[in-house]
């Protein structure tokens, strides 16, 4: 099999649905003719033309309402907003027409549109460049919202969220496009290359929406994470020594419920990861589903290891990041009680 | 409405006044290209936009500005800061994410401020600062104070929405504000042309009945004039106008930029044929007013304040871990 990083897969994916679909089209700032500032749609202009791939003005809002009208007249637009942290001008096209078109109009209407946008930090972005907005989207109901941590996952979740007959936001952790990143930013980076997951079929094939994975099986304590916190929570059971059951959340609208349910039944102890702010974060979401489902089953208060409840700041960013020292913590916590 | 620059007479100066827009030009080269070297080591991380090649447009803007007029723009700041006569010690701190940075390492490169100088940012978010300035002009006209904001913004934020509610609520209440569009030919790898239907970017403000002026931005004494004649408009309660200068950055858009959107040909041309900062020298040489020794001694004085503005932000110390959590709301008194 071909081996991918993440930024080829979900070009891969984009090509595999272009040259499938004539309906198809990507678009957004410095997509086309540059390729992507991430370099995720290098090489789609020429190959399927400046109708199908092409750049917009820096017009956030637009992007998204003018996709918006393409799919309620039949395109499957999948439009890039470049970083998350930009994405604010089109929450009113995204939260007041996007998600609410099927709704509103008794399902005669659907905007099968997906949005693409890199999350997260770990590039010294700053307040503008590294924030993970999923739970302002998750808040919306009409809108999936899914996030990958691996290349297999991107190209598979994004086919079929292009496939997708409802508005799908796609979260990119940006930390994660050249390879997985286990929370120690002196450690050297690792590459995808030769890691399982790196390993991406050619051609067609979906990750369902609504489905988690099992990254690793464990009996001692269930870790829910997504995007870049599942590599740290990996390597940090590792290096504890404990047994952890980890699910990577891959779509956190809809949520595999079932898969985490069964899990914490198991375990009976819960510890929950993300990079975004705590308060009204998606982990709060996912403490409040599990003690209604598990509550008898647990054994230790529901740990949340998130960033905290300030911007994103420039220069201090590894004490921003909910890194191993903090989730080692959390996890010898839950074990200890 | 909008016009062209008309060919007219050489715009009036002196020795002391050109003299000191070289002084201000080569220190904001001079920074930019000393930041350009500590990303290099290392020094820096993140993002770091350079200014270079536009140096007059700032310059030739803070010359017409009077003490208590206001200056905001988005994340190619470093400039605007100097300019505006904040401590390159600080910024360049700021840039390297130090304690002594303005912004003590929490904005970074994109985002420092100074109540003081009247500089309100550095901002990350493309065309969000324009609103911002005029609101600052709202603000100065409801105080009566008298000043003037300036708000700057790139060629590609003026496809931004949020700059045409800005433009129309701006003319609506005649608010002294001035937009001032640093028309550098790209956003990021995408063109005007790629990107703008109506390229001639001092004419957005027609259907707002704002007077738009296209400037020589690579013209220190063209935009002075173009700026005076505009913070005048402003101040005498006629409104906003539009200035568009046409400059050009001679750097990439941030420090990672493989430049594939443009030949190399064009950035040499623009740089021999254009050059702000040549063409004061030559202008001041020709005049009579410096020799090479007096610009080889100002050159040098400049390196001096830039490394010592380097020295100071590899010698500040990292922000204290508190830092944090300070600044993100008032402290609530309990
Ligand atoms: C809302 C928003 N969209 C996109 C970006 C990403 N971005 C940063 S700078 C830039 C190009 C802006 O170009 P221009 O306004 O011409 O300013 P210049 O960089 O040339 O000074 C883009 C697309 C952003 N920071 N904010
Ligand atoms: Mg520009």
């Amino acid at each position: 099999m071909p081996e991918m990083n993440m930024i080829e897969a979900i070009r891969d994916a984009m090509d595999v649905k272009m040259s499938q679909d004539p309906d198809v089209l990507v678009f957004g700032e410095d997509v086309g003719y540059f390729g992507g500032v991430f370099r995720a749609t290098a090489g789609l202009q020429e190959k399927h033309g400046l109708h199908r791939c092409f750049d917009t003005p820096i017009s956030e809002g637009g992007i998204v309402g003018i996709a918006i009208g393409m799919a309620a007249n039949g395109l499957r637009p999948v439009a890039e907003i470049q970083f998350a942290d930009y994405i604010y001008p089109a929450y009113d096209q995204i939260a007041s027409e996007a998600a609410r078109l099927r709704y509103r109009s008794n399902g005669d209407f659907t905007a099968p549109l997906t949005i693409r946008t890199p999350v997260g930090g770990g590039i010294y972005g700053g307040t503008t460049h590294s924030q993970s907005p999923e739970a302002l989207f998750t808040h919306i109901a009409g809108l999936k919202t899914v996030i990958p941590s691996n290349p297999y996952d991107a190209k598979g979740l994004l086919i079929a969220a292009i496939e997708d007959n409802d508005p799908v936001l796609f979260l990119e952790p940006k930390r994660l496009y050249n390879g997985p990143f286990d929370g120690d930013p002196h450690a050297p980076a690792k590459a995808w290359r030769g890691h399982k997951l790196g390993d991406v079929p050619a051609g067609h094939y979906r990750v369902e929406i609504g489905e988690a994975r099992k990254l690793q099986k464990g009996v001692d304590v269930t870790v829910l994470a997504y995007g870049t916190m599942v590599w740290v929570a990996q390597k940090v059971a590792q290096d504890l020594g404990i047994d952890a059951d980890i699910i990577d959340l891959r779509s956190l609208l809809p949520l595999d419920i079932e898969m985490i349910e069964k899990s914490v039944n198991k375990t009976g102890r819960c510890v929950i990861l993300h990079e975004a702010t705590r308060t009204s974060g998606f982990g709060a979401e996912l403490a409040a589903q599990v003690q209604e489902r598990c509550f008898y089953a647990l054994e230790a208060p529901i740990l949340r290891v998130t960033g905290w409840d300030t911007p994103y700041p420039h220069a201090q960013e590894w004490a921003y990041f909910p890194g191993p020292k903090r989730v080692g913590n959390a996890l010898r916590t839950v074990m200890e009680a | 409405m909008a016009k062209k620059p008309s060919k007219k007479s050489e715009p009036k100066t002196d020795k002391d006044e050109l003299l000191s827009y070289y002084r201000e030009m080569l220190l904001i080269r001079r920074f930019e290209e000393k930041a350009g070297q500590l990303y290099g080591m290392g020094q820096i991380a993140g993002f770091c936009h350079l200014y270079i090649g536009q140096e007059a447009v700032v310059t030739g803007c803070r010359a017409a500005m009077k003490d208590g007029d206001q200056m905001i723009t988005g994340y190619r700041d470093h400039a605007h800061m100097l300019a505006c006569g904040m401590e390159s010690r600080g910024i360049m701190a700021e840039l390297t994410g130090r304690s002594g940075g303005l912004s003590r390492g929490k904005g970074g490169s994109m985002h420092m401020f100074s109540t003081e100088k009247h500089f309100y940012g550095g901002h990350g978010i493309v065309g969000a600062q324009v609103p911002l300035g005029a609101g600052l002009g709202f603000a100065n006209k409801y105080l009566g104070n008298g000043s003037v904001s300036l708000a700057f913004f790139g060629d590609g934020a003026s496809n931004q929405g949020q700059v045409y509610e800005t433009f129309n609520m701006a003319k609506l209440w005649d608010l002294p504000v001035v937009f001032i569009i640093e028309n550098n030919q790209y956003a990021m790898g995408t063109s005007v042309e790629r990107s703008s239907a109506e390229t001639e970017l001092y004419k957005r403000g027609s259907s707002f009945e704002i007077e738009g002026i296209q400037v020589d931005g690579m013209n220190v004494l063209e935009v002075r004039d173009a700026a005076a004649k505009a913070i005048k408009h402003a101040r005498d309660g006629k409104g906003p106008m539009i200035l568009e200068m046409k400059t050009y950055r001679y750097r990439g858009h941030s420090m990672s930029d493989p430049a594939k959107y443009r030949s190399r040909d064009e950035v040499t041309k623009t740089r021999s044929e254009r050059d702000p900062i040549d063409a004061v020298r030559h202008q001041l040489l020709d005049k009579g007013w410096a020799d090479e020794a007096d610009l080889k001694a100002l050159d040098k004085e400049i390196k001096e304040i830039v490394k010592d503005a380097a020295d100071f932000s590899l010698e500040s110390p990292e922000p204290d871990p508190s830092e944090l959590w300070t600044d993100v709301l008032l402290p609530v008194e309990g």
